[in-house]
């Protein structure tokens, strides 16, 4: 192989995964006069915000009216107040239609848990129904390995190692030493909790807010039973 | 019913292969059929631990490949009857071995003896990998210091996991954990784990504690397994682990400070 073929197979371009803060434009309704009106006066609040900045439009939420939305007419509205349309947020047959004549990415809505909830009477009796029992492991948790309960409770009756990590939507308990990691609440969930034996942790997480080991080990309750909960977003640890 | 060991532990220089043949040799004096099979491919060592470095000549990869027949591979001790020994080949890497030739030939030893031991390579991956796979018990060997402890918890919990028989949903592998390297004088002075800590922080049922000892370098040197030398604390250590491991009840030895006589005082013992 010479020099020239080298080159030609040397890479050009590495593929990068990354999270994006975006603004999500989210439409309520096609009535795109009066969008047109409220967003300039939106823009004249923080002209620096909005100036060529990357937006999603949302048109998932949009309310249907007999008048077909006119999305190439949408999409200059935007960009007259100097908004720049990176992608459609959508579901409607007709707007990823009109999204490809335009040649805009379309990206699916997102989950559940953004979704209003239908009508709350319905929504109480379904949870009801959708009972998940927790997860239980009776065997040792160890380095390297890791058990999620997804969308409940996580229980562990036996040692979690240092390097070993619990991840669970709902409460984690831990019947036996806790040297691992434990993150709680991993979907948001405020509410939930750490119980453990013996607090000997790497990290204890509730809904994103952490503490690592360093400064756990100088809490006067290191390798005490205790539970962990949110207080006003601060990580509270207290005697069981 | 055959039973197939693993030696394993995740770290290397921890004393696997001088287990592996302790071990071994241990269940042979006792009249048990056994075999040990080096799957250190292209780091062979069993073979000089053991002693018939010089009467290798066809191994583990040959019969994988088909080169040569199992019985044409296996070396038979000079000093025990009941004791076999398959080396691993030095000029191939770990890439030689297969799911499907490890199988097929750990099965056929398990037709033939009562216990195969298997001699782990260091790490987790495919050699130490395919070590584990098929077995029936694991001796995880460790030394009493954080790093080779955490090492083995983590191939603890492989072999919860990724055995033949966790993917088959049986009964899973039977742990024991074997503390080698242990020295009573600097758990004392607080510069080593000790016995309570190790099996606290890996929960597991222990299996021996071999102390120290400069007996072990003899052997390794000599090529004669250290469970043969009977005058020394290791080689007996061994003894005792061999019995735990055949189900009888040993109390525990070696794990105090040995206090020195006085002609040891004056004249200076050896450490």
């Amino acid at each position: 192989m010479n020099q020239a073929d080298l080159l030609e197979k040397a890479p050009v371009f590495q593929l990068k995964g990354s999270m994006l803060a975006l603004t999500i434009l989210e439409l309520s309704s096609n009535e795109l006069d009066r969008l047109d009106i409220q967003l300039a006066e939106k823009v004249e609040q923080a002209p620096q915000f909005f100036q060529d900045a990357p937006i999603i439009l949302a048109l998932d939420k949009c309310l249907q009216s007999a008048q077909p939305l006119d999305l190439v007419r949408l999409l200059s509205i935007c960009r007259k107040h100097g908004l720049h349309t990176l992608a459609l947020r959508a579901e409607h047959p007709e707007h990823l239609a009109a999204a490809q004549l335009v040649d805009l990415a379309v990206i699916p809505p997102s989950g559940a848990r953004e979704r209003p909830l239908a009508i709350a009477a319905t929504a109480e009796t379904a949870t009801e129904h959708n009972f998940t029992p927790a997860r239980i492991i009776t065997q040792p948790v160890r380095s390297g390995q890791q058990v999620y309960a997804k969308n409940t409770d996580l229980i562990v009756m036996a040692a979690v190692s240092a390097g070993a990590e619990l991840l669970a939507d709902g409460n984690i308990h831990v019947y036996g030493p806790l040297r691992g990691r434990a993150l709680a609440g991993i979907n948001g969930n405020l509410e939930a909790r750490i119980f453990c034996q013996q607090m000997s942790a790497e990290m204890l997480s509730i809904a994103g807010q952490y503490k690592v080991a360093e400064d756990l080990r100088r809490d006067p309750l290191w390798g005490e039973a205790t539970q962990t909960y949110l207080n006003a977003e601060h990580l509270e640890i207290s005697t069981l | 019913m055959s039973k197939i060991i693993v030696v394993t532990s995740g770290k290397g220089g921890v004393g696997k292969t001088t287990t592996s043949a302790a071990i071994g040799t241990g269940l042979a004096l006792r009249g048990h059929k056994t075999v040990i099979v080096d799957f250190d491919v292209g780091l062979r060592n069993l073979d000089l631990i053991m002693g018939c470095e010089r009467r290798v000549v066809y191994d583990f990869v040959n019969v994988i490949n088909g080169d040569a027949t199992l019985n044409q591979a296996l070396i038979k001790d000079k000093r025990l009857e009941n004791l076999y020994i398959l080396a691993a080949s030095q000029t191939r890497d770990k890439d030689a071995l297969t799911v499907e030739g490890v199988e097929k030939i750990i099965t056929e030893l398990a037709e033939q003896f009562e216990y195969v031991i298997c001699d782990s390579p260091a790490g987790i991956e495919k050699g130490a990998h395919l070590a584990m796979y098929l077995a029936d018990a694991a001796i995880v060997v460790t030394n009493p210091e954080v790093s080779s402890v955490r090492d083995s918890d983590r191939m603890l919990g492989l072999l919860s996991s990724k055995s033949k028989r966790a993917e088959e949903g049986r009964e899973p592998i039977t742990e024991h954990l074997l503390l080698t390297r242990y020295s009573p004088e600097r758990v004392a002075r607080g510069e080593m784990l000790s016995v309570e800590d190790v099996e606290e922080i890996l929960s597991i049922q222990m299996i021996g504690v071999i102390p120290e000892s400069q007996a072990v370098l003899k052997a390794s040197n000599q090529g004669v397994p250290v469970i043969l030398d009977e005058e020394s604390d290791a080689g007996q250590a061994y003894s005792d682990a061999v019995d735990r491991l055949l189900g009888k009840e040993v109390p525990h030895r070696f794990l105090e400070v040995q206090k020195k006589g006085f002609l040891q005082r004056m004249f200076g013992g050896k450490e």
